[in-house]
């Protein structure tokens, strides 16, 4: 069989021409991946460099921390209950073969207190508080409300992303606590009060081997992490939306997703730092 | 103005909210919480060695919970563990000649008082001592019996 038949002169070019586009496209979209970066990071500065401005006026940061911060509670509240009455629930079967099912109170507070208190929070916040932000902001685009402010010479970053930003900081931290003591409560609802876990072996052990510094201080800091960078995520991709219905939905979608890939990816990092060695 | 007074309202409440939050989670690791309710009195035993036994571990007659370990400390003069049980009112029964004994709970189960009444005539009273105990078995020693034994017995 003559190769000849099929390599002509011909599919070669259309070959190359194919390649080429191929090539061309990953140059794209690696161009639109730092650009995307670089707007991001400058955004970030003017962000930080505007909270100070804030300070002077706390009202707008006030009504943030309502709608980002009171406004998550409930699903925190709820989701921190059944995840920890879960892990006791899971727990229990597990530790109960070996006899151990007094360290079901150790089980549920470092599992909740290091890994799923701030992660499952800062997932549950990023499709909360993240993904209303950036519909709002992205909306605010769309309809021209941030050009019109430019033009009274109000400057839109101080006015709408700074308190917005600050107020997805601070939340996060504080929602991520609140998730992991629920979330113990549940456990001790589930492992105490229906599977007959001896109430002081599950405080007493919890006690002695949870650290206040290496763990519960270790989850604060990583809800930190997660929270700015989850509220930077949403409020980037709302300001940098393509100001249509559609660049506003699918924005709303990037908040989410890069959300989710951030938290995880950073948590992995993170627990490596912290807990590696 | 009434709207932003509850909002005002609503964000402190949750601001608070997360701050009790954190001050449970560090109570719940420094162990300064305090529990016991219901009204109750104190023994103490002095046990040559405690294993693991921890402070709010419990204190069990014949299988049931009677009190709490409330403090434990370690005796300089007399190279002991002192052993602090804040015990539960309703069972102040107990001779003066109970066996306290410190026990595993499972095979990798917390560590335990138990507490054998003897059967004097006279009962323990708020602060006295339980004057017989069993040391917890560490199980290193036992090992070290065992091989000990073994090798007497092939005559070694």
């Amino acid at each position: 069989m003559a190769p000849s038949r099929f390599i002509t002169p011909r599919w070669i070019i259309r070959k190359t021409c194919w390649m080429l586009e191929w090539i061309r496209g990953l140059g794209r979209s690696g161009f639109d991946f730092f650009g995307k970066l670089g707007r991001s990071s400058l955004f970030l500065l003017k962000i930080l460099a505007g909270i100070p401005a804030l300070l002077s006026r706390p009202r707008l940061l006030i009504v943030q921390l309502f709608s980002v911060g009171v406004l998550s509670l409930p699903i925190i509240v709820v989701s921190g209950a059944f995840v920890g009455m879960v892990l006791a629930l899971q727990g229990y079967n597990t530790l109960v073969d070996f006899g151990a099912e007094e360290s079901l109170g150790v089980a549920v507070a470092l599992s909740i207190v290091r890994e799923l208190g701030p992660v499952v929070t800062g997932l549950l916040f990023a499709g909360r508080a993240g993904s209303a932000l950036t519909a709002e902001i992205g909306l605010m685009k769309a309809t021209e409300q941030l050009a019109g402010m430019e033009m009274m010479a109000v400057d839109p970053i101080h006015r709408v992303i700074v308190p917005r930003f600050l107020a997805g900081f601070i939340s996060m931290p504080l929602l991520a606590v609140i998730f992991s003591a629920v979330g113990i409560y549940g456990g001790y609802f589930v492992g105490v009060g229906l599977l007959g876990v001896d109430e002081g072996s599950y405080w007493a052990q919890m006690q002695s081997k949870v650290d206040l510094y290496d763990d519960v201080y270790n989850g604060v800091i990583k809800s930190f992490v997660f929270g700015f960078v989850a509220t930077w995520i949403a409020v980037f991709e709302g300001y940098d939306t393509v100001p249509t219905s559609e660049g506003v939905s699918r924005s709303t979608t990037r908040t989410v997703v890069y959300s989710a890939f951030a938290v995880l990816g950073l948590d992995f990092v993170l627990t490596a730092l912290m807990f590696g060695d | 103005m009434k709207q932003n007074k509850t909002t005002e309202l609503l964000v402190g409440m949750f601001i608070a909210a997360g701050v009790a939050a954190l001050f449970v989670l560090a109570m719940k690791v420094s162990n300064l919480s305090s529990f016991s309710a219901t009204s109750s009195y104190t023994l103490t035993a002095r046990f040559d060695n405690i294993g693991g036994l921890k402070t709010r571990s419990p204190v069990m007659a014949g299988g049931v919970l009677v009190g709490r370990v409330s403090s434990i400390d370690y005796d300089n003069q007399r190279y002991e563990a002192v052993v602090v049980m804040e015990m539960d009112q309703a069972y102040d029964q107990f001779p003066d000649d109970t066996v306290a004994s410190i026990y595993t709970a499972g095979l990798l189960g917390e560590q335990y008082v138990a507490l054998d009444p003897g059967g004097s005539e006279e009962l323990l009273e708020d602060g006295s001592q339980v004057e017989f105990t069993t040391p917890a078995l560490v199980l290193e020693k036992l090992v070290g019996k065992f091989l000990l034994n073994s090798a007497e017995d092939d005559g070694l």
